[in-house]
């Protein structure tokens, strides 16, 4: 133990190796519990929508229900997404660079398409 | 790191098949990683089909060509599985977490139910989706 330069209170608070504690495990978890009813309604809402027009599906994102859940179903979806892809590159990938290179990649990815996706919700529940 | 590795050890998942007799649990884990990377893609399809909608009648002809091509088709079937396979084994990961379901038997109990309750639940909705027109 005292050889142990870190204070106790640091191993305490969980700041091991990774300089972070339990925040990635705690997030991955809240995210699934709210992606199991979010799911469930977006493939329920997508299976009404097969075969539809292009102006049907608008109106159905454009009601401000479907296009608040829709919102929530997107973010938490590529919340949880960037957390898993990350844990998959820090299993398998053993190169620094190239862990590095995909790790920063898969967090610019998943936000600017949870962006995008928000964006485009906003801009058809407007009407724009 | 690597260089000073003794020897080429097997590393996770390769051990599977030649050192690691496959078993239920191992196969349902690593199909649950391989769905979440697959919906991680099944994210930007999403993405693609707002965008699409948001950009007028003419981008949203170009998604519905995708995705009534039999290509198309093809990777939404897999999505719908892929979808329905993560949450339904998501639970079980869920129900681990809080501390209920780790003994063997449960462990395989539960197993066999996210492995065929996600090929009825996809079966069900391949029937409800293309019995509908699409």
């Amino acid at each position: 133990m005292s050889a142990d330069l870190r204070h106790p209170i640091a191993r305490v608070r969980g700041l091991g190796s990774a300089r972070q504690g339990t925040h990635h495990w705690i997030a991955q978890r809240l995210t699934a519990i709210g992606l199991v009813p979010l799911s469930l309604w977006f493939l329920w809402s997508v299976l009404t929508l097969v075969g539809a027009e292009y102006a049907d599906a608008r109106s159905f994102v454009a009601q401000p229900w479907n296009a608040a859940l829709l919102a929530a179903f997107v973010l938490l979806l590529f919340y949880h997404a960037k957390l898993g892809i990350q844990v998959v590159i820090e299993d398998y990938v053993h190169s620094k660079p190239a862990e590095v290179t995909l790790l920063v990649s898969n967090l610019f990815i998943c936000l600017f398409a949870a962006l995008f996706a928000v964006f485009s919700i906003v801009r058809i529940a407007l009407g724009a | 790191m690597s260089s000073t590795r003794p020897k080429q050890r097997p590393l996770s998942p390769f051990m599977i098949g030649p050192y690691y007799r496959p078993q239920l649990t191992s196969m349902l884990s690593i199909t649950h990683r391989a769905t979440g990377v697959f919906l991680t893609f099944g994210g930007l399809v999403l993405t693609w089909w707002l965008f699409a909608l948001a950009g007028g009648p003419e981008s949203y002809a170009r998604f519905d060509a995708f995705a009534s091509s039999w290509l198309g088709r093809l990777i939404l079937v897999a999505l719908a599985y892929s979808l329905v396979y993560h949450v339904l084994n998501g639970l079980r990961h869920l129900l681990w977490d809080i501390g209920w379901g780790l003994e063997i038997p449960r462990a395989y109990a539960t197993g066999w139910i996210v492995l065929f309750g996600s090929i009825a639940g996809t079966a069900a909705i391949v029937y409800y989706a293309f019995g509908s027109g699409g």
